[in-house]
């Protein structure tokens, strides 16, 4: 149990750095209404997860890689967060297409990362 | 620093989604990702009532408040174990099952953003309210 606490700690570690680390360079270099710093982080993270999950990896790998880096790199609240923005200021547009964008191609990268994992003889 | 705070956060996050999530197996044995959803919504509540109240009371320094934000709620929601659950439960033939979680978490998640909104809105308001009365 605590062996496991620490595998989920240090992934969460990591995972929310980077995070803050990618949203943070995005900012900076990005000029666009959509907030894509966040977009490419659960795009990623859904592909990553959907692979790890898909490939059945050892209890530590899947705490580590998964619950701990990918659960914490990821984000939900961000997410809704941003729209809520975009909404209380009016861009409707941006709204829609960073909605859209986000839960459509994250579940389709979530799909191919699972169908990627899988192992060809 | 501030990335040492925000991963310091990170950690108890995601031990917090971690250890719901396992309090979960134990009782919740429907394949609805139940306890995801919980996470998220709760999460996106407090985000947006910390965004728009807690944050701007200047009560605690900004590098505790982004600890608390970005690092602690950033990790305690997750976006990747939602988008990889829908799909599992496409996978496993729950179609409407996995409809109705896609559904609940999109509509959810802007609802309980919208609500810590406003309630941190209204607690900004009532605080500038007393503090003039108070300055009168």
């Amino acid at each position: 149990m605590i062996l496991h606490l620490l595998q989920v700690s240090i992934g969460g570690f990591l995972g929310a750095t980077a995070r803050f680390f990618i949203s943070n360079m995005a900012k900076k270099n990005i000029s666009s209404s959509l907030p894509i710093g966040t977009l490419c982080i659960n795009w990623i993270g859904s592909f990553l997860l959907g692979f790890i999950t898909g490939r059945n990896f050892t209890i530590t790998w899947a705490l580590l890689f998964g619950t701990g880096f990918m659960g914490a790199f990821t984000t939900f609240s961000t997410l809704n967060l941003e729209l809520i923005q975009l909404l209380k200021s009016k861009k409707w547009t941006s709204f829609g297409l960073y909605l859209t964008l986000t839960y459509l191609v994250g579940l389709i990268l979530a799909y191919l990362g699972l169908i990627a994992a899988i192992e060809r003889d | 620093m501030l990335y040492f705070i925000v991963g310091l956060g990170g950690i108890f996050g995601a031990l917090t989604r971690y250890l719901i999530g396992i309090s979960f197996t134990q009782t919740w044995e429907y394949p609805f990702p139940l306890p995801t959803l919980l996470i998220n919504l709760i999460g996106c509540f407090l985000l947006s009532w910390l965004i728009t109240y807690l944050s701007r009371r200047k009560i605690f320094p900004h590098e505790v408040v982004t600890g608390i934000g970005t690092g602690y709620i950033g990790a305690f929601t997750t976006f990747s174990t939602f988008s990889v659950e829908s799909i599992s439960l496409i996978k496993t033939g729950y179609y409407s099952l996995s409809l109705v979680y896609i559904l609940l978490s999109l509509l959810g998640g802007l609802v309980t953003s919208w609500l810590g909104y406003q309630l941190g809105e209204r607690m900004m308001f009532n605080y500038k309210l007393k503090a003039k009365e108070d300055a009168e």
